[in-house]
């Protein structure tokens, strides 16, 4: 089908197994088919595209949304009334709390008149979790076909490979169909033809040749690669906008975003900071090492006494218990002086912030017993606002 | 009447004739091709009812005697039929209770109770169930039972016909035996064979599962009850009963309606079972596993390949199926890793060989990244250390690597231990076909002491 190939780039092969899969309407069809491959390759986009393009009656249902089997019952068999009965405006809702009654009342959804005949397709999105509800929903799935004696195809599609799921005393072996990951020249292709209007596709490609070079060691995610390209263009287009240089100097350009992408790569790509403060730095051009990360840790502002016991703690967690005498006798007095009462308090604060641990049972009578789990950058900065030099007192850095 | 130029001469008229005879071949072949594949899917896909039974004659004549002797003579029974996935055991019972229907007497009295491990979790669903496939959910209507015992010999009673003193003979039939054993005290499977045991009403019971220990599972109360017949199902044919298992699997029945176009699929069939490197497949196919569903599989494969251009099937499409069915999954993956990813991958082989299979966490596959770095010419891979953290955590989601313990908020992210799921063999194999693999990152997976 030529429009379907134009909507669905570098999958024709998977697009064409799919629909010999299929096969006629009323055929039957594997009862379970189990579609693996990486996040971001297609496999949700083109398998609902060609069953709405093919106009095959189809529900579809993510086991992220539908996290217990009753959600998930339900809501098959409300989207399948859906189908049935679209000319009845509102039907009633199901109520379904075993798969006992899910199989018996699909048979009965199943005798409509619109969708005798035909196939009709489950589609599980992200499979995977349904390994982790009850245990007779996964082999139940797989051979539907079986226990209800309907003409039904389950789709499964998931990340992780199909040896995972299989149950201990085994099941009914769907077909495994792989999704292969999108080459660099398949990445370019689909990147390059989302490109604004305003500017010729060649500028367009070019901008994304650099913005693979430098992401894709450490990213092959269409999902992530394209949000980079949506967030980076108004940077790489300054300098045209400015005046300062045209679409084809290439070397102006580079010099202008390779930075940028550097920067990049340790910020947005890290989720470090949202997109909006990403975008505010851009146009303000401000130095990104003043910004406030999104990082729960930047954004935690401790009372002075918190940092000394937070400090106390590292030191005490880290360091040999041998080698305190050397390093706190000068220091006793000043940690001796703070309120007790305060103290645990501030202690009962600072495990609620996970920057202590509570380790060991509750019942050891000389009080319970904390560890410190910041990590060393961490500490410095902290250490660095009371300006207490905290390597020197560190064991390891002696 | 004026002929037209190509008409004249006569080498072209024979071609234009052909053509206009191959297009209507074409749609006479689409029609065909049509009625091929929905009768060779149902035989694939779905059980049709019109199967053979290759090679367990000697099990089904054990079986239909057993039924009929619930049936007609009101023996009650139990039986249990165990066989690996795949094996034949629902066919062979449906194949049983079709002939057992077909006689007179048996099909106006004889009640089936179709139980399903997978539906019925638990013994009150159980006997709901029961009771509904009994078709006795007026007889019961709001009545409170005391035990699950009274409710069952309550509903068997309600089974006795007006003028009969004995009741209607009942079949019950469980799918997967072994989960049934699973639940509470096993009260279903108690009763069930109890009522069986006593002379009370006619009552076979048919267990199918595919564990071997099943009678290590039940209970001793249950376990006495039982007749203790098994009939096995154990794949036991050959390879050249395989072979012609496969011929008869893709040839058409007789009933087809064109004749000529099922003989000469039928003929390609056999030139199929003769060829040399279709055998190989089957072979290959036979020597993994025996069992007639992964033939299907197989033979469903090829079987979309068949299109009106390609009408009959050639030993390369089932080469194809046979390469498609045997790909590794995990080194699929692998191929799609980027190559930071890959980059960490081979710094965790390099800790297993080191440190002989020990748990590693994220700072020491850092470190011995790091080291792979610091040589001059890799100052291309000097990523930061959280970009390096976002790539470990993505072949965590993968399933690749996997923490020895659940997560915990006492230790780091960075120190938690973990454990690779791949072994040498695949990463290797993965890196041969990993595309555009950078060669100083080959050549690091092969030795990691390069860099004395």
């Amino acid at each position: 089908m030529p429009h379907l190939e134009n909507m669905v780039l570098c999958r024709e092969p998977q697009v064409s197994t799919l629909q010999a899969l299929f096969g006629e309407r009323h055929h039957f069809s594997f009862p379970s088919i189990f579609i693996y491959g990486h996040t971001a390759s297609g496999k949700t986009y083109v398998t609902q595209t060609l069953l709405k393009t093919l106009e095959l009656p189809h529900v579809f249902v993510n086991c992220v949304e539908c996290f217990t089997s009753r959600l998930l019952l339900e809501q098959i068999l409300n989207k399948l009334n859906h189908l049935c009965s679209s000319e009845d405006g509102c039907s009633t809702q199901v109520t379904c709390e075993t798969f006992n009654d899910f199989v018996r009342l699909f048979k009965q959804v199943t005798k409509a008149e619109s969708l005798k005949d035909q196939t009709v397709y489950i589609v599980l999105d992200k499979a995977e979790y349904l390994r982790d509800m009850e245990a007779n929903l996964l082999p139940g799935f797989l051979r539907l076909q079986e226990l209800t004696d309907r003409n039904v195809t389950v789709l499964f599609l998931s990340e992780i490979v199909w040896e995972k799921f299989r149950p201990n005393t085994g099941c009914f072996e769907p077909f495994v169909l792989y999704f292969p990951d999108y080459s660099i020249g398949n990445l370019q292709k689909i990147l390059s033809h989302d490109h604004p209007p305003e500017y010729s596709a060649d500028f367009y490609a070019a901008y994304i040749n650099i913005l693979l070079g430098v992401f894709y060691t450490v990213c092959r995610d269409l999902k992530e690669l394209r949000y980079l390209a949506v967030l980076n263009f108004p940077k790489y287009c300054e300098p045209v906008v400015k005046g300062e240089a045209n679409e084809r100097d290439t070397r102006k350009l580079w010099r202008n975003i390779e930075p940028h992408l550097k920067r990049a790569m340790q910020t947005v790509y890290l989720r470090e900071i949202s997109s909006s403060q990403w975008e505010k730095l851009q146009k303000d051009d401000t130095d990104p090492a003043q910004l406030k990360g999104l990082s729960a840790y930047t954004h935690v502002e401790l009372p002075y006494y918190s940092k000394f016991i937070l400090i106390a703690a590292y030191l005490a967690s880290y360091n040999p218990a041998r080698t305190d005498k050397r390093f706190f006798l000068k220091h006793h007095g000043k940690i001796k002086k703070t309120n007790f009462l305060k103290k645990h308090e501030k202690i009962t604060s600072l495990v609620t912030l996970q920057l202590l641990t509570l380790v060991g049972h509750d019942d050891q009578l000389d009080g319970p017993k904390y560890k410190c789990t910041v990590s060393l950058e961490f500490i410095r900065a902290i250490a660095r606002t009371v300006n207490f030099d905290i390597i020197k007192y560190l064991y390891d850095f002696l | 009447m004026i002929l037209g130029t190509w008409d004249r001469v006569p080498g072209f008229q024979c071609i234009k004739m052909s053509s206009r005879k191959s297009k209507s071949n074409n749609v006479i072949h689409a029609e065909y091709l049509s009625q091929v594949q929905r009768i060779l899917r149902e035989r694939f896909c779905h059980q049709s009812p019109q199967s053979n039974l290759f090679g367990v004659q000697v099990q089904y004549k054990h079986l239909i005697e057993l039924l009929k002797r619930t049936a007609i003579y009101g023996e009650s029974n139990s039986v249990l039929i165990i066989g690996p996935r795949g094996s034949g055991k629902t066919m062979l019972i449906n194949h049983a209770l079709k002939e057992l229907m077909e006689v007179e007497e048996v099909s106006e009295n004889v009640l089936q109770v179709h139980l399903n491990g997978l539906l019925q979790i638990n013994d009150k669903i159980a006997l709901k169930e029961i009771t509904r496939q009994l078709n006795l959910e007026n007889v019961v209507g709001d009545k409170v039972f005391g035990s699950f015992a009274e409710n069952l010999s309550f509903l068997l009673e309600a089974l006795k016909k007006g003028d009969r003193s004995s009741s209607c003979p009942v079949i019950f039939i469980l799918d997967e035996f072994d989960l049934f054993t699973h639940h509470k005290n096993q009260t279903l499977l108690y009763n069930l064979f109890d009522i069986s045991q006593s002379a009370q009403t006619p009552l076979a019971v048919i267990g199918l599962t595919c564990r071997l220990d099943i009678l290590e599972l039940l209970e001793k109360r249950v376990k006495s009850r039982f007749s203790h017949r098994q009939i096995h199902l154990m794949n036991s044919f050959g390879f050249p009963q395989y072979l012609k298992i496969f011929k008869e699997q893709l040839s058409l029945p007789a009933e087809f309606p064109d004749k000529l176009f099922s003989e000469k699929w039928n003929e390609n069939v056999q030139c199929l079972m003769e060829d040399r490197s279709v055998r190989e497949v089957l072979q290959k196919h036979f020597n993994v596993s025996k069992n007639l569903r992964s033939l299907h599989m197989l033979l469903m494969l090829a079987l979309n390949r068949v299109t009106t251009s390609h009408p009959f099937m050639t030993a390369a499409d089932l080469m194809e199926a046979n390469q498609l069915c045997s790909m590794d999954s995990k080194a699929n993956i692998v191929h799609g890793l980027s190559v930071l990813e890959i980059c960490l991958i081979i710094a965790m082989k390099h800790l297993n060989d080191i440190y002989e299979e020990e748990p590693f966490n994220f700072q020491m596959v850092y470190n011995e990244f790091q080291k792979f770095v610091q040589r001059k010419a890799h100052s291309v891979y000097n990523f930061e250390k959280p970009v390096v953290m976002k790539a470990f955590e993505h072949l965590q989601q993968l399933e690749l690597i996997k923490p020895m313990e659940r997560t915990s908020v006492n230790t780091q992210r960075e120190y938690q231990l973990m454990k690779l799921l791949l072994d040498n063999t695949q990463i290797m194999n993965a890196l041969q076909k990993y595309p555009n693999c950078p060669t100083d990152v080959r050549q690091w997976a092969t030795s990691s002491l390069s860099w004395l």
